[in-house]
């Protein structure tokens, strides 16, 4: 069955999923609202970079994020003045990294949801005397929770799913960036058939229950969020 | 007209909007209007002539490049002052339902509440919810209500904003007529019971003789002309006259009523007339609505017709239709006017001009209340 250090695996992934679920919510919400609200002749091409990771190999993504994070890239050199060290094989390596590689996942169901409900009810809003801020949470909000519930449920499962890009910047240590999928590699580079099988139906079973759950939750809308 | 009564209790509404394509190179709106502060103003034209771009742009939901606007004494936008709409004393009524549709109706009723400058005592908003007839249906989510349950929570919700000043874009215009008919009795209450100026946008000639006191007539985004109720009704000149519809609408007092043949007498401004008693009593102040198709003309008192209503009354005006049968005549009756259809030969074989002095048969004046 699962041994000790497929339990440290599996208590590391849904730490980052959990964490990069979170961070996803509160950086992908005001790029979605932007996008979903903008007459910026930018909406374009910052709609194309949020977009990227769903064609990119995880490699691409992976590689530059190590330049980038590396001790001569630029953000490995601010991190080092602020005295972090560098980013690259550490668990904060590979949360900035799922964050990049997951925000499509949350971006566009979100954006979707609140491109859906218009500019009636925020109108609507303003002539009950209720300010841009209170607009956002008295309306927008509630009215694109299923695209925010979609949005929370891909994020996850997507991070859940990552390897090429860990592998790339966060190798293998345990307890630190070997989450599931590294450790089914590990396994199946050793030989160790049978506890990649457990491991590997773990995660079958895991992605299907994810993906049940949110297709059964909203069978009378689209996967991606519009009404 | 209202430009004699103080600035405190009117509304100056300046605006030029320009189209948001290159296409057009005039404005979709182009008016200087001054509006009284109280009553209900009609906004009236055709799909197209501007009437909602006026009322958003009242609201501060549409940025007019020039704009001027002070209501009731406050400025609410000049060149140097664009106060945002959140922060305009406004309640709006919009076309379709605009309930918000993740709140049930109390819970669109209490978006408005808690928002209000002041707190609403129970009893006010008991008696609204009893005015508006929506007690019953309070729990149920906008999806579960009928289009006019709908229309009406809205209103209130509207109403319970506390405004200085109310905008209703085509309440009616989603509904059928059962649904009208069940709504426009609330909106008779809403004049009475409230003392809020209200801008009622319209296109139906209906709607507008039950409600306004006063008219706004846009046309291409241009105010064509404005006036009291019975006067631009009674315009053979301006498009709200045109046709089979043409009608007046007289205000005046029930000064008798015949128990015996269920009739009652109103006292106008253009004479009284003999209507049928609706229940009103004695003192009661009633609009009554003459259709122009309603009326004939005779060179004598006869008085053995059928007719109720005879008037004497002096030719002002005629307007023969350009290509038809029909003319509309103005007729100046003691202190207003009438109109009426009649063919272009009945007015040739009368030889009826103007000036000329005629009776009024009226076969039949609605009250509309």
């Amino acid at each position: 069955m699962l041994s000790d250090a497929d339990l440290v695996a599996i208590s590391l992934t849904l730490k980052l999923a959990t964490t990069v679920t979170l961070l996803l919510l509160m950086i992908g919400t005001p790029i979605a609202w932007w996008l979903a609200r903008t007459r910026s002749r930018w909406k374009g091409p910052v709609g194309a970079v949020v977009a990227l990771p769903l064609v990119l190999p995880p490699t691409v993504l992976g590689f530059y994020l190590l330049l980038v994070m590396g001790p001569n890239g630029f953000i490995g050199q601010l991190t080092q003045k602020l005295g972090l060290g560098t980013l690259p094989f550490t668990f904060a390596g590979l949360v900035v990294a799922s964050i990049f590689y997951s925000l499509p996942f949350v971006v566009q169901p979100i954006q979707n949801a609140m491109e859906a409900i218009g500019e009636r009810p925020l109108e609507v809003a303003a002539t009950l005397r209720a300010s841009p801020w209170d607009r956002f949470f008295t309306v927008v909000l509630p009215q694109a929770k299923p695209g925010f519930i979609t949005a929370s449920i891909l994020g996850f499962a997507h991070t859940v799913g990552e390897f090429g890009i860990i592998l790339m910047l966060g190798g293998n240590i345990p307890g630190e960036t070997r989450v599931v999928s590294v450790q089914i590699y590990d396994h199946v580079e050793s030989l160790e058939y049978s506890q990649a099988h457990t491991l590997s139906a773990a995660m079958v079973a895991f992605s299907f229950l994810v993906l049940l759950g949110l297709y059964s939750h909203r069978r009378k809308s689209s996967l991606w969020g519009a009404r | 007209m209202a430009t004699t009564e103080s600035p405190t209790t009117q509304l100056q509404a300046k605006f030029q909007l320009r189209y948001r394509d290159a296409k057009h190179d005039d404005c979709a709106l182009d008016v200087d209007l001054v509006m009284p502060g109280k009553g209900i103003t009609a906004i009236f034209g055709q799909s197209g002539s501007g009437k909602t771009s006026l009322l958003r742009c009242i609201a501060g939901l549409e940025r007019a490049e020039q704009g001027h606007l002070v209501v009731n004494g406050n400025t609410w936008q000049s060149d140097t002052v664009f106060v945002a709409p959140h922060k305009r004393p406004l309640g709006y009524v919009f076309q379709e339902s605009s309930l918000f549709s993740h709140l049930t109706a109390e819970k669109n009723l209490q978006y408005a509440l808690k928002r209000a400058p002041l707190p609403t005592a129970k009893d006010t908003y008991q008696h609204i919810l009893k005015l508006m007839g929506i007690a019953p249906i309070l729990q149920r989510y906008p999806s579960e209500l009928s289009g006019g349950e709908r229309q009406r929570v809205a209103i209130t919700r509207a109403l319970l904003i506390q405004p200085s000043l109310l905008l209703m874009d085509e309440p009616l215009a989603s509904l059928d007529s059962a649904r009208k008919q069940e709504i426009l009795p609330y909106l008779e209450k809403l004049r009475s019971a409230f003392d809020i100026p209200i801008l009622y946008v319209s296109h139906s000639v209906d709607e507008i003789a039950r409600l306004a006191d006063h008219v706004v007539l846009l046309q291409q985004g241009r105010a064509i002309t404005q006036g009291s109720i019975a006067e631009v009704f009674s315009r053979i000149d301006v498009p709200l006259a045109a046709g089979n519809g043409a009608s007046v609408v007289w205000q005046g007092e029930v000064i008798e009523r015949d128990k015996h043949w269920q009739l009652a007498r109103v006292a106008c401004a253009g004479g009284a007339l003999w209507v049928a008693d609706t229940g009103d009593a004695l003192g009661a102040r009633i609009r009554v609505r003459i259709l122009a198709s309603d009326i004939s003309l005779a060179l004598n008192a006869y008085q053995d017709t059928s007719f109720l209503n005879r008037l004497p009354v002096m030719v002002s005006e005629i307007a023969p239709e350009a290509n038809g049968a029909m003319a509309l005549v103005r007729l100046k009756t003691a202190e207003d006017y009438l109109l009426a259809n009649l063919t272009r030969r009945s007015v040739d074989q009368l030889a009826i001009k103007p000036g000329q002095q005629l009776w009024a048969q009226i076969k039949s004046a609605a009250v509309i209340r």
